[in-house]
């Protein structure tokens, strides 16, 4: 019944009801996820901020059909995240870069292209327009060694961006790299949603990333994993780096803060 | 260049160095009494130096001088037609079709049965212990059987020894392969997961390149113990021919120069196969965009 009324939602990307997740361990079941109610709308920018073992990492992983569900629902595109799945309807970008050694750039970036059956000349296409959206064009013929880690990253975003996948997971992609490098592709990831008028969902235990990116924050906590806060960004679209100065922007990392806190996320 | 002088050629001259004046010395001590032993037969009495001379050019000496060995070689390869029974080109192309043949079957075996262990769990459950079973069963002992069930059957020439050769190395194939198709990470296959990728895909896309460095090391043991294999292999078979068969002949008369060649000849031959696998490894790295220093 409200399968239905969820599915008519057509501009409701991700939809989840009262979803939970128990991994079943040997020391007993551990709590992953528990009564998640959130609505990801086409063209959101949704990040999800929390201490380790909130779940915010598991449910990008439940949307991405790499973990299931125990309890609750969950839509992504209007139907279940294994067909989202096969239908190829997201690209997922890991903490690592997890670039193929063996392959150049370009090869990496064609790697999505070759399993979902792409023909060469589009695949070339691709590889092109992909390398300039995150500014790496002239480094197509590089081995992965051959790049810093902030390049790397944004190569691996061009695999995710190469196929036509209108939805970006992305697990804490900024997560080992150094903060100036951080601003900087920050930065550049507003820019390129700007353009791509894709949907975002983003993982980071980062305030202050987090609230610069985002048009809608979920606030979550641990044991057991849950969302204690969601936020509608009031900031404009275009973003500068020095927004992060704003009594709006610091107004906003408070309120944050202080959904982690009530969500004992500051407790010893 | 210099660098690779001082890091990689002077250390195997020493050590080369070290081992020669060793075997004079061993050559000497063993054959001194042998030699003292016929000359007294004669009725001489051997001064010091006529002692050393005699010891380092016996006709069957226990352990013949490394002079006596390389002129064994130098005059059963360079100054004999290559096709003559006695040359040892002659006998080590035998012994090295067989190696090829085996080690080529081996390895296609190995590859196989790894592909299942890694694909099929009921394989995974079984294979493992059978394989490292095989392997404890001495080559010594197994291979007259099988020379002379596959004699009885009417198989007979190359392919029982090459079989030899395949059982012993197609064991470090698999062991190594099944670890090298285990090897990509978790967020590698993950990735694989998202895409919806087929278990084709995956295989010859992640799990089969990530595989490579471990087929190589795996190869460089089997190409070796080919080798071995076909000389045990040879050794039943009545001495025809290859190199062991030059050894069996060599001890059966007493023949400890020709034993030594024979040795000499298959070490050399077992080098230069690990080296062309190690070439061939190499070039692939190349090709595979390895960064110049990770390089084995």
């Amino acid at each position: 019944m409200h399968w239905v009324n969820m599915a008519e939602n057509q501009s409701s990307v991700v939809s989840a009801k009262n979803l939970g997740l128990t991994f079943q361990t040997n020391d007993g079941p551990v709590n992953a996820l528990t009564g998640v109610n959130l609505d990801v709308r086409k063209g959101d920018f949704v990040s999800f901020i929390g201490p380790s073992g909130c779940g915010k990492t598991t449910f990008l992983r439940v949307i991405a059909d790499l973990e299931k569900a125990t309890e609750g629902q969950i839509l992504v595109n209007g139907t279940t995240p294994e067909d989202a799945r096969k239908n190829r309807s997201y690209g997922y970008v890991f903490q690592a870069a997890a670039l193929y050694p063996w392959r150049t750039i370009e090869k990496n970036i064609a790697l999505p292209l070759e399993i979902m059956g792409y023909s060469k000349d589009e695949q070339k296409k691709r590889i092109d327009h992909t390398l300039a959206l995150v500014n790496l064009t002239g480094f197509g013929k590089k081995y992965p060694w051959q790049l810093s880690g902030g390049m790397q990253q944004r190569a691996s975003i061009a695999r995710a961006l190469a196929f036509d996948a209108d939805l970006l997971l992305m697990d804490e992609p900024f997560g080992a790299l150094d903060e100036i490098v951080r601003d900087h592709l920050n930065l550049q990831l507003l820019e390129l949603w700007a353009r791509t008028n894709k949907t975002i969902c983003f993982v980071t235990h980062s305030i202050p990333e987090a609230v610069y990116l985002s048009t809608k924050i979920v606030v979550m906590s641990p044991r057991p994993g849950r969302v204690t806060d969601i936020i509608e960004s009031t900031l404009p679209k275009e973003r500068p780096l020095d927004i992060r100065e704003t009594p709006e922007f610091l107004a906003i990392a408070h309120r944050v803060r202080e959904g982690l806190k009530a969500g004992h996320s500051y407790d010893d | 260049m210099t660098n690779t002088l001082r890091t990689k050629i002077w250390p195997v001259l020493a050590v080369l160095v070290v081992i020669i004046a060793a075997w004079y010395a061993a050559a000497l001590l063993m054959n001194r009494t042998l030699a003292v032993e016929e000359a007294a037969r004669k009725g001489e009495v051997l001064t010091t130096g006529a002692m050393w001379l005699k010891a380092y050019s016996m006709d069957k000496p226990l352990l013949p001088a490394p002079h006596q060995i390389v002129t064994e070689i130098w005059n059963s390869t360079a100054t004999m037609s290559i096709t003559s029974k006695r040359s040892l080109v002659y006998h080590a192309w035998i012994t090295l079709s067989a190696t090829l043949l085996g080690f080529g079957l081996g390895t296609v075996l190995g590859i196989a049965l790894a592909v299942g262990i890694v694909h099929n769990l009921a394989m995974d459950k079984s294979m493992m212990p059978w394989v490292i079973a095989s392997q404890t069963i001495p080559i010594m002992a197994i291979a007259p059987m099988l020379i002379v069930v596959l004699n009885a059957i009417g198989i007979s020439g190359l392919l029982p020894k090459a079989l030899i050769s395949t059982y012993l190395s197609f064991f470090p194939v698999v062991v190594g392969m099944v670890k090298g198709l285990r090897s990509p990470e978790i967020i590698q296959l993950d990735l694989m997961h998202t895409y919806y990728a087929s278990r084709t895909q995956l295989f010859w896309k992640l799990r089969f390149p990530a595989a490579i460095p471990f087929l190589f090391a795996s190869l460089k043991v089997g190409i070796a113990i080919s080798l071995i294999g076909a000389i045990v292999g040879e050794l039943p078979t009545g001495a025809v021919a290859g190199l062991g068969a030059r050894l069996l002949s060599g001890s059966y008369y007493g023949q400890t120069i020709q034993i030594w060649a024979a040795l000499f000849v298959s070490s050399i031959v077992a080098g230069l196969l690990v080296f062309i696998v190690g070439g061939i490894e190499r070039l692939v790295y190349r090709m595979m965009g390895a960064r110049p220093e990770a390089q084995a």
